[in-house]
């Protein structure tokens, strides 16, 4: 009987468990969580902010989902060392589990920029776990004010859950323009204008120069009152484990389309990763939710015995903010790297398509998002744009911009 | 597994599909009172031109990547149906970003909905295949998965 280990219970190490049992329906899976809960899904802590969820729904799969798959769960545990040649985790308490496969499912952890004087913050969190949202729930009141390090997808997230419950919202961030990882100027500046009309203010192109208690002094000059700081500047992949022993590790735990990392017998998945994203063919982190679940099945399949290969991985995201939602996906190639953009404007919805070489690589969605994945699909699927009706599909995403030999296989037999 | 197809030479572009699974879905008795005067949000809808026409719902696919995607583990796949649980749904729209058809759209509240073949309302059956006066949707086996 196989022995499997999973370190880490996100969403990578659900998608591990389903591949697994996929193929294996004996073998011993244990998982190491250092977090107390069953597996949910990070993004949702700020939608329990809006009461939107709650600790029940946030369960990313039923409360019976680890007996019925036959899985032992470590909670409160950590993985300090994989020992590759004994083949065995080594645990916190000092134990020790013997495997045959090993996934590491490690995510990320905040990375917090070495502020001056940020020792003197009291009341300062992270907003990446269950455990950070409670704290910061319990140290806000309606007239607390916050100031959010980081316009990111995290730290404005954190802003559109906190807003109904405090009085007042400062986010700054020293890129120039909000969502600057997925956003491009012009949609950022949309963002960010329906941003301040739900009353988030924003200092842009700032940063702080140097802390004291409740006071940020920035690099502008200005000066920012607060009660209450969080720290969403961004993420950095847990790669200690696998790069501890030798394994190849660049921003990511390095993956092959299998999940395999460098050393046999260990497979990696979800945000600790570094694979192949074919929407500009190079190795990037994609830490976004599908990937991980995708990856977590794969590394699973193959893990006990399977043969499942992921090479479908693009960068995307669906984020919408007071009712305003955004989509992108791919890569945003600019003129002199040989990228064309099409652009099509509606009040207040906007629309960016980025193509090379006859492909769309990437797109950007504001406000009208209706079947956006069929753009999706022409990514992920490469397919050749002159296949298709572009233009009519830069107004409305529809199937009826296929050929119809095409539009039938989609829509006559099973898919 | 019976799935719910379109022949789009005989789809008159109608939209009664649309009124039909509206009604299936709503819970109540008569259709009037569940459709009228009110905008519907139907989980099959009308696409194409004036050329052609088809009706586009949920295929049920082998392998769904909104099951995979869904954020907050709300989509599953259960005896072969793609099931929403809109008790789980937050409304992030993630499914709407990867599924290769739209064939998932958001409720009045922004709950998402999607095809559930009806098996789960009072109808039992797709009440857009009853519904479709030229019999251009259809309900049958056309292969397996």
């Amino acid at each position: 009987m196989k022995r499997y280990v999973i370190i880490g219970n996100g969403v990578a190490a659900v998608g591990c468990i389903e591949g697994i049992r996929k193929i294996d329906a004996d073998g011993t899976i244990t998982v190491i969580s250092e977090e107390k809960y069953a597996a949910y899904c990070r993004p949702l802590i700020s939608y329990y902010l809006e009461n939107k969820t709650d600790l029940k729904r946030m369960g990313y799969r039923s409360e019976d989902f680890y007996q019925n798959m036959k899985c032992d769960v470590l909670y409160g545990r950590k993985a300090i060392r994989i020992d590759h040649n004994g083949k065995k985790i080594i645990l916190d308490d000092g134990s020790a589990l013997a495997y045959d496969a090993v996934c590491v499912a490690t995510g990320s952890a905040p990375f917090v920029p070495p502020f001056e004087g940020l020792e003197t913050v009291e009341k300062k969190f992270s907003f990446m776990t269950l455990d950070d949202m409670f704290a910061l729930e319990a140290s806000v009141v309606q007239n607390t004010n916050v100031l959010i390090a980081g316009a990111g997808l995290i730290g404005l997230k954190c802003a559109e859950g906190l807003r109904d419950r405090v009085a007042g919202i400062t986010v700054f961030d020293i890129a120039d323009r909000v969502l600057s990882s997925i956003l491009d100027t012009e949609c950022a500046a949309v963002m960010q204008k329906h941003l301040e009309e739900n009353g988030i203010r924003f200092m842009l192109g700032d940063t702080v120069s140097r802390f004291e208690k409740t006071r940020a002094y920035m690099k502008s000059g200005k000066t920012v009152d607060f009660d209450v700081l969080v720290l969403a500047v961004g993420v950095r992949a847990n790669t200690a484990l696998v790069k501890d022993i030798g394994g190849e590790v660049n921003r990511g735990i390095i993956v092959n389309n299998r999940m395999e990392t460098s050393i046999p017998g260990i497979y990696a998945a979800g945000d600790c990763t570094e694979g192949e994203d074919i929407s500009c063919a190079e190795k990037r982190v994609l830490a976004i939710m599908p990937n991980a679940y995708i990856q977590g099945h794969t590394a699973g399949v193959n893990m006990a015995g399977g043969s499942e290969v992921f090479d479908k991985a693009i960068p995307m995201n669906s984020i919408g903010f007071f009712g305003l939602h955004a989509m992108t996906a791919g890569s945003y190639y600019r003129e002199d790297q040989g990228g064309e953009c099409h652009e099509e404007k509606t009040d207040g919805r906007l629309k960016r398509f980025y193509t090379r070489d006859g492909y769309l690589t990437g797109f950007i969605l504001i406000g009208d998002t209706e079947r956006a994945g069929i753009y999706t699909s022409l990514i992920r699927e490469k397919t050749p744009l002159e296949t298709v009706d572009f233009n009519l599909l830069k107004k409305i995403a529809t199937s009826a911009a296929f050929m119809p030999e095409v539009r039938r296989k989609k829509f006559g037999g099973a898919v | 597994m019976k799935r719910v197809y379109v022949n789009e030479q005989w789809c008159l572009g109608c939209h009664l599909c649309e009124y039909y699974c509206a009604f299936a879905n709503s819970g109540m008795k008569y259709m009037a009172t569940a459709l009228k005067g009110k905008p519907i949000y139907p989980r099959i809808h009308i696409e194409g031109d004036e050329k052609i026409t088809f009706a586009v719902s949920c295929r049920h696919c082998t392998d769904p990547i909104c099951v995979k995607s869904c954020i907050a583990g709300a989509i599953s796949k259960i005896d072969g149906v793609v099931r929403m649980d809109q008790n789980k749904c937050v409304g992030c729209l993630t499914c709407v970003l990867v599924c290769p058809y739209g064939a998932l759209s958001p409720n009045e509240k922004g709950v998402m909905q999607k095809c559930e073949l009806c098996l789960m309302n009072s109808f039992g059956a797709p009440a857009c295949v009853k519904g479709c006066p030229n019999r251009a949707i259809v309900y049958e086996e056309r292969g397996d998965a």
